[in-house]
């Protein structure tokens, strides 16, 4: 309910805001984004446009849809809310087009750390950073005397204090389900013991590595105090889990941060108890495990310049700085908007970005190596086959897909 | 009928036949065996926020996009796909037969293959749930058929729900009452008494409740076929077996199966396709680190970031042949009656 409420006075909020701007456009707007409170926002804020119809298709899906949306010429979409994984798609198929006089044009409001600069050209603006750290119950952590883990080791010694103790049978959470999700804590175990998803400068795979038998042995080791049907846990599972008071340490996403306490049927224990702190490292690394991410929206090639100069008009509203204003706004993200004041749900990922966390790798081939992590991992988890057997098979997964799609011959 | 008759009474069903089914298969036949072009990279400035410029690894747009003009179908690339390690592994088998010292080790690594670990569950599951379908929707079709007129429709309505009900939808369900905090789960644990027992952590549970989901879902299809045909069910045949002193199951073994027989291949034939194709269950279920099969791999080839046409389209192939060859014995079957009618 809470979430409703929020999102409604988000929008009536915006609208005001938009009112004072009279944000004007002259032909159509379709956008296609995932599905969480600030992209929300910043589609309710260009939807305020008016002038021109603008549709917004904001859906946790919306990877599957957006090439497809916007290869067609016109294309259905004029805009997608991307991250740095889904850029590339749309970047190596040649969906999205440069933005630089349209920033020059209309992008007045813009600090030029918003920039998606490749090659030069500006590819997309982005308006909030993400990161997965840390969140845990200090109550339960202060009962038992237990300080907040800064390291994975420091975690999994905690939750053995916290089973022992008979306080929670399963106190850890994470999202490992298989698929996309399994391969994303991978990544950032990985990137924590300083492993590289490819050999320098090519597209080949080096993932069956040293770092990547320890990063596989961690994950296994974590996933004995998690839920045992953890392979089927996605973030929402797993902060579902967090909400009902099941589980104390877990790393998640920062934008999930502030609705960890406001969605329904949050329990008061949960409440007063929810804390968050930054990435932890692990293995005695100075890397934090765990990647940098930004979001930001991109304009179509396939469109009418009238269609994409209405697009950049009604996504710079949905990015206004006067939103910044808004208390609510303000939680729902760690935005790189002009204004900006952060709130207590941002720490975890303004301590991601201090401890020089690594952003989620921009390569043409990354994509198909996080599907066959995703796809080829759960047999290890399951423990069904070797830390070596599994990362041999990644490797062979990827090398087939990436020889299919003409990266390595 | 007359041949000209004919051929205008056939010609849009066979317009709609070329358009919905021949153009598609045609089509995923000249993709399977193409790929993308071979990309052309550069190493590029990329800047982005909180971490500032490095120099990244990009696609050259301008050089992929004259070969892409010039070829647009992609670079032929003949049964590559076919035999690489996602569909039917064929250099990876062939190394595992050499260094196998005995079968089980020969198939345990087989297991270790995408291709054939999906067919393992796909077989394991077709031939599993087609002859159960079959035989539960019999049942309930001669248990509804021997009920009371007035409280039959109700009964029809009620066993023909799990059909109705949107795949995915009833997957879900089944799946949040098999979470180990759902319903089912937790009396499953309360009855072994263990907290960590875990439908969803086992493969061997998940197969059974795929199956479980499986059949449920399909055995009203049955029912309804059954109790149709149940209803051209000769009275005079059925009385003239009583008056021969025939018990009930006697009824049904000489006189109502053979009259329902053209409709058990029916059925059969229809959920062997259906059951080989199993998709929906497993997405429902969350099931892939447990099962998976060539429907899910088309999915999950096309759900990724990059999508693998190419890839999905070999595993489409693969489908058409894999469900061609299950269903060749009874079309034979079905080819002999007719040229057994035809005498």
């Amino acid at each position: 309910m809470n979430k409703k409420i929020l999102s409604i006075v988000g929008a009536l909020s915006i609208t005001a805001f938009s009112t004072a701007q009279a944000c004007e456009i002259g032909a159509r707007v379709s956008i296609v984004g995932n599905e969480f409170p600030a992209i929300q926002t910043v589609g309710a804020g260009a939807a305020a446009c008016t002038g021109g119809e603008v549709s917004t298709n904001l859906t946790a899906d919306h990877q599957k849809i957006n090439v497809p949306g916007m290869q067609g010429n016109p294309a259905e979409y004029t805009s997608a809310i991307v991250a740095n994984s889904s850029i590339v798609a749309l970047m190596n198929e040649d969906v999205i087009r440069p933005l630089d006089s349209l920033v020059a044009k209309h992008g007045g409001d813009l600090q030029s750390s918003q920039l998606i600069k490749v090659n030069g050209k500006v590819m997309a603006v982005a308006f909030m950073a993400n990161a997965q750290h840390l969140m845990y119950r200090k109550d339960v952590l202060a009962d038992l005397g237990i300080s907040v883990p800064k390291t994975y080791e420091e975690m999994l010694a905690a939750a053995e204090k916290i089973r022992s103790s008979g306080a929670m049978q399963n106190p850890v959470g994470g999202a490992y389900a298989a698929g996309w999700n399994l391969a994303q804590e991978f990544n950032n175990m990985f990137l924590g013991y300083g492993g590289s998803h490819f050999k320098a400068g090519s597209a080949n795979p080096s993932v069956n590595s040293e770092a990547g038998v320890n990063t596989l042995n961690m994950m296994k080791a974590l996933s004995e105090y998690m839920n045992p049907d953890f392979l089927t846990h996605d973030s929402n599972a797993t902060n579902a889990e967090y909400r009902a008071g099941n589980i104390a340490l877990l790393n998640m996403w920062g934008s999930r941060a502030s609705s960890q306490t406001t969605a329904e049927g949050v329990t008061d224990a949960v409440k007063n108890g929810h804390a968050i702190a930054g990435p932890m490292t692990v293995g005695g690394g100075s890397t934090a495990a765990s990647t940098l991410w930004w979001d930001g929206w991109t304009v179509a090639k396939n469109i009418s310049d009238a269609e994409a100069e209405a697009t950049f008009i009604a996504m710079m509203n949905g990015i206004s700085p006067s939103m910044m204003s808004d208390e609510n706004i303000r939680t729902q993200a760690v935005w790189l908007i002009d204004g900006y004041t952060p709130t207590d749900a941002a720490i975890g990922v303004f301590e991601a970005a201090k401890m020089g966390t690594t952003p989620y790798p921009m390569l043409p081939y990354m994509g198909l190596m996080h599907t066959a992590l995703g796809a080829e991992l759960a047999d290890f988890m399951q423990g069904k086959e070797t830390a070596e057997q599994a990362l041999a098979d990644v490797e062979a997964a990827y090398v087939a897909a990436a020889k299919e799609k003409g990266y390595l011959n | 009928m007359k041949h000209s008759t004919f051929i205008w009474f056939f010609s849009p069903t066979a317009l709609a036949m070329l358009l919905f089914i021949a153009f598609p298969i045609v089509s995923v036949l000249v993709q399977s065996v193409h790929a993308p072009h071979k990309a052309v990279l550069v190493e590029v400035e990329t800047c982005t926020p909180l971490v500032g410029c490095t120099i990244e690894t990009s696609i050259d747009q301008e050089a992929t996009r004259a070969i892409r003009e010039e070829k647009p179908i992609g670079r032929f690339i003949g049964l590559e796909i076919f035999s690489d390690r996602g569909h039917l592994a064929i250099s990876e088998v062939s190394k595992i037969w050499s260094i196998s010292e005995n079968f089980n080790e020969f198939f345990t690594k087989l297991g270790n293959l995408p291709f054939y670990r999906a067919m393992a569950f796909t077989l394991t599951f077709t031939f599993i749930v087609t002859p159960l379908v079959v035989i539960v929707g019999f049942l309930i079709a001669l248990n509804v058929n021997a009920l009371h007129d007035r409280i039959k429709g109700v009964v029809v309505f009620f066993s023909l729900l799990p059909f109705v009900i949107t795949p995915l939808i009833g997957a879900l369900v089944l799946f949040w009452m098999i979470d180990s905090r759902g319903i089912l789960g937790s009396a499953i644990q309360w009855i072994f008494a263990d907290p960590n027992l875990s439908l969803k952590a086992s493969t061997g549970l998940m197969w059974i409740s795929l199956i479980v989901y499986g059949v449920w879902h399909a055995a009203p299809f049955a029912f309804v076929i059954f109790y149709a045909g149940l209803q051209t069910l000769p009275a005079d045949q059925l009385e003239a077996a009583q008056i021969d002193g025939a018990t009930r199951a006697q009824q049904v073994r000489y006189v109502v199966l053979p009259h329902l027989m053209p409709l058990v291949s029916f059925v059969a034939l229809i959920q062997l396709m259906d059951n080989f194709r199993v998709f929906e269950p497993i997405v429902g279920f969350n099931a892939s680190a447990h099962a998976q099969s060539l429907s899910w791999f088309i999915f999950n080839d096309l759900g990724g970031e990059t999508r693998q046409l190419s890839s999905a389209s070999a595993t489409s192939v693969l489908t058409i042949i894999g469900v061609t060859i299950l269903l060749l014995p009874v079309l034979r079957r079905t080819w002999r009656d007719f040229m057994e009618k035809a005498k």
